[in-house]
C-alpha cells in the first residue's frame, strides 16, 4: 500500500532539513531547516494515523505540533531581532556569550 | 490508490521533496523561503491524500500564512537586503551530505520493509467534526495547555522584541 510511499517522503523531508540545519549559519535558515523536519514528523503522524492506527489521534497530535511550530516562530523571530540590534548579525555562530 | 491518485501523489511529492532540497540548497535566503512555501503548499496537498483535510487547511493556514510570513520579516528585517547572498555561509557541506544521505538510505530502509502491517481497507471521510469533538473531550487538557503556551509565547515575544528603555542600564552583552 502507499505508506511506504509516504514515509519516504517524510524521510525525505527530514534529511532536507537535516541538511540545512547542519550546514547553514544564518539562523533564519537553520529556522526553516526546522520546519522541514517538523512537517516531516507531521506527514509520519497522519501517515501512520490513516494507514496502521484505527484512532484519529495522530491527526490531532499533528495539530498540536503545527502549535508549537507557530509559538516556536513567533519566538525565535524575536531573538532573532534582539541577536540582530545586540550583535549585527543573526549568525548562529556570533550567539556564544555564555561559552566559559 | 491507483491510477490517478497516484499520478497525484507523485507530483505531489516531487514538488514537496524537491523544494526542500531547494531550501537545503539554494545560496540567497530571499530564494529559500520561497522555495519553502511551496514545500508547505506539497504537504498540505499530501494531507489531502491521507484524508487530514482539517490538517490540510491548517497547514496553509498556519504554516503559509503565519510561519512563513514570520520568516520573511525575520529576513528582512535582520539583514540589509543587498547583503543577502553574502550573509548566508555554508559549513560542513561535505560531512552534512554523507549523514543526511545515510540517514535517509536507513529510513527509506525501514520504511518500505514490512514491520508495518496497514489496516485491510483505508477509509476517506471528513475529519473536522470528529477532531473538535475530541478536542473538546479526550484532549481536552492538551489544549489548554496549547492555549496556555501560547499566551506565554505571546508576551515573551513581545517582551524580547521590545526596544530598550534608556532608563533602565542593560548590562554590557558584547564580547567578553
Amino acid at each position: 500500500m502507499a505508506l511506504d510511499k509516504m514515509l519516504v517522503v517524510g524521510a525525505a523531508l527530514f534529511c532536507c532539513g537535516l541538511y540545512t540545519i547542519l550546514t547553514r549559519r544564518n539562523a533564519v535558515a537553520v529556522l526553516m531547516g526546522v520546519e522541514l523536519v517538523l512537517n516531516a514528523a507531521n506527514i509520519n503522524f497522519v501517515a501512520f494515523s490513516h494507514y496502521v492506527s484505527r484512532m484519529i489521534g495522530g491527526q490531532i497530535f499533528a495539530v498540536f505540533v503545527i502549535v508549537l511550530a507557530a509559538a516556536e516562530a513567533a519566538v525565535a523571530l524575536a531573538i532573532f531581532l534582539r541577536l540582530f540590534a545586540t550583535t549585527g548579525t543573526v549568525e548562529v555562530d556570533t550567539a556564544d556569550h555564555l561559552r566559559g | 490508490m491507483k491510477g490517478p491518485v497516484d499520478l497525484v501523489f507523485y507530483v505531489l511529492a516531487a514538488v514537496t521533496v524537491g523544494s526542500a532540497i531547494l531550501v537545503a540548497t539554494l545560496p540567497n535566503i530571499i530564494y529559500a523561503a520561497v522555495a519553502l512555501l511551496f514545500a508547505f503548499f506539497g504537504v498540505a496537498g499530501l494531507y489531502i491524500l491521507v484524508s487530514a483535510d482539517f490538517l490540510a487547511a491548517t497547514q496553509v493556514l498556519v504554516y503559509v500564512g503565519g510561519i512563513l510570513v514570520l520568516i520573511m520579516f525575520a529576513v528582512f528585517l535582520s539583514s540589509r537586503i543587498s547583503s543577502v547572498e553574502l550573509s548566508n555561509p555554508v559549513h560542513f557541506r561535505l560531512p552534512a551530505a554523507a549523514i543526511c544521505l545515510a540517514l535517509f538510505g536507513v529510513l527509506a530502509y525501514t520504511a518500505v520493509s514490512p514491520a508495518f502491517i496497514p489496516k485491510p481497507q483505508v477509509t476517506y471521510q471528513p475529519t473536522t467534526a470528529e477532531i473538535g469533538e475530541l478536542l473538546m473531550t479526550r484532549y481536552l487538557l492538551p489544549f489548554e495547555v496549547a492555549s496556555v503556551l501560547l499566551l506565554a509565547a505571546l508576551i515573551g515575544a513581545a517582551l524580547l522584541s521590545r526596544p530598550d528603555r534608556p532608563d533602565i542600564p542593560r548590562p554590557d552583552m558584547e564580547e567578553p
